[in-house]
């Protein structure tokens, strides 16, 4: 499973890339062969609020629907509207074109509690 | 957990394997959608080896027969075979099954693999006082399903039988890649189709040479998702042991012109709820799911999911008799509007 060294990560299966002042959210492409085709994104309200851990998007594959969470607290800037039209961007290239949403964290040193990618590794390593 | 005669064939094509009552089956090979289109568009192939088979034969077989199911067997020639329900004493449903009439007084009854024990235990008590003799062939048969438009085309390569000759619901022999078949055009699709009985040992080899042929291999995932689209249904769903099948789109199985097993309680319970096909306008409903009319709960969600030909979200749901439209399904506590749709969703020949 490619598991880029550029970003953060969540038990949950979200990555995290910091730009700037906002964070880009996906799921990973662990996350993603698990779920198999994506056939329905439910994207967050931009401005929406959320805390750390909370459900704020939807994905579904043909199997089943996945709650996608705030990997850390802050605001929802922007969501990836092409997913509405192309939701298998995210089956397609996870870390890339199927990215979620932006958020602007509350802090950014929220990040650091986060998982690297090494940190992930050893947590899919354990659910293997 | 138990294995197919299919298992190292299935991880050897890189399939991913789950737990489906008790046996280990592929999911999906490469994707559950490209596997419905393959069925849809193509032909695919399954490995249905967990569901049961039963032999019933003997001089009563037919009398039998009659009373423990809810189709008429009677009409049933030799060589054909029906969809048909085994009523149980309160008028609900122990399975839904196929029977194949094989030889005058030798049939086959193909049920649910999760049903299989109970099936079997429940028949041999109808059984006391016929002439018949019930034999559970599950664990000596393996089951294949080629389904879709080219599935004959791509069958005929490899069998010197006619089989333009043969019609939906005739089950006949042959040689398929030179192993001995018993051969049925029936599925579980909404597709032409023929499923393959077959010996074990020579399930591997047909498989294969299927394969080699061109069709495409197709898991559980891509089984649902057809059946659903086509408007079947799959026990533990909508059929239950509290199923009344008369109140269902299936009533048409139950021939209340004759004796059966179970046939006064079916026919004393009242509907109190209706079968319904639903398409939601965004979002994909999901089994338990509630269905509202006006804001009201009025049903529930039994099977749902995603329609690759239409590409919505469908449900089959049951509301209450008298429930009336326009329906929404709840969606992670958003009311999502609902439009009825006859069955099968998509047009199917």
């Amino acid at each position: 499973m490619d598991i880029p060294k550029d970003r953060f990560y969540t038990k949950t299966h979200e990555w995290a890339l910091p730009e700037g002042d906002t964070v880009l959210v996906g799921i990973t492409d662990y996350a993603q062969d698990a779920l198999g085709d994506v056939v329905y994104v439910e994207l967050p309200e931009v401005g929406r609020k959320v805390e750390k851990g909370e459900a704020l998007a939807v994905v579904e594959s043909v199997k089943t629907a996945s709650d996608i969470y705030a990997p850390v607290a802050g605001e929802v800037v922007e969501v990836n509207l092409a997913l509405e039209k192309t939701p298998e961007l995210i089956n397609q290239d996870p870390y890339g074109e199927g990215w979620i949403f932006r958020l602007r964290p509350r802090d950014m040193a929220h990040l650091d509690e986060l998982l690297d990618a090494q940190g992930y590794q050893a947590v899919l390593e354990g659910e293997v | 957990m138990r294995k197919t005669p299919l298992y190292e064939a299935h991880l050897r094509l890189g399939a991913r394997m789950v737990d489906f009552a008790g046996y280990l089956l592929p999911l999906q090979y490469t994707a559950i959608l490209e596997e419905h289109l393959a069925v849809r568009r193509k032909a695919g192939l399954f490995d249905v080896s967990h569901m049961g088979e039963f032999l019933i034969r003997g001089e009563d077989a037919l009398a039998f027969l009659q009373w423990a199911t809810a189709n008429d067997a009677g009409r049933l020639k030799v060589g054909r075979a029906q969809y048909s329900m085994l009523p149980n004493e309160r008028g609900g449903v122990v399975d839904d099954i196929y029977l194949y009439r094989l030889e005058e007084e030798a049939y086959l009854m193909v049920v649910n693999a999760a049903n299989i024990a109970k099936d079997f235990a429940h028949l041999r008590s109808l059984a006391q006082g016929f002439r018949v003799e019930l034999l559970d062939l599950s664990e000596e048969t393996a089951l294949l399903a080629l389904q879709g438009k080219e599935a004959a085309g791509l069958l005929q390569g490899l069998t010197d039988l006619d089989l333009s000759e043969k019609r939906k619901n005739d089950v006949f022999l042959a040689q398929v890649a030179g192993r001995p078949a018993r051969l049925a055009r029936t599925g579980y699709t909404g597709e032409d189709g023929f499923e393959l009985f077959l010996a074990p040992e020579d399930a591997e080899a047909v498989f294969l040479a299927l394969l080699e042929a061109g069709a495409t291999p197709c898991g559980l995932g891509a089984r649902d998702t057809l059946r659903l689209e086509a408007g079947f249904p799959l026990y533990g769903h909508e059929l239950t042991d509290e199923t009344n099948p008369l109140c269902t789109p299936w009533a048409w199985v139950v021939k209340r012109e004759k004796a059966f097993f179970g046939k006064e309680a079916m026919l004393a319970r009242p509907c109190r709820e209706r079968l319904l096909g639903l398409v939601l306008e965004t979002g994909i409903p999901r089994e338990g799911y509630r269905v509202l009319s006006g804001g009201r709960p009025v049903g529930r969600v039994t099977s749902g999911g995603y329609s690759p030909l239409l590409e919505k979200g469908i449900a089959l749901a049951y509301v209450e008799e008298g429930a009336e439209g326009p329906f929404a399904v709840e969606v992670r506590g958003r009311a999502v509007p609902a439009l009825l749709s006859p069955l099968p969703f998509v047009p199917l020949k």
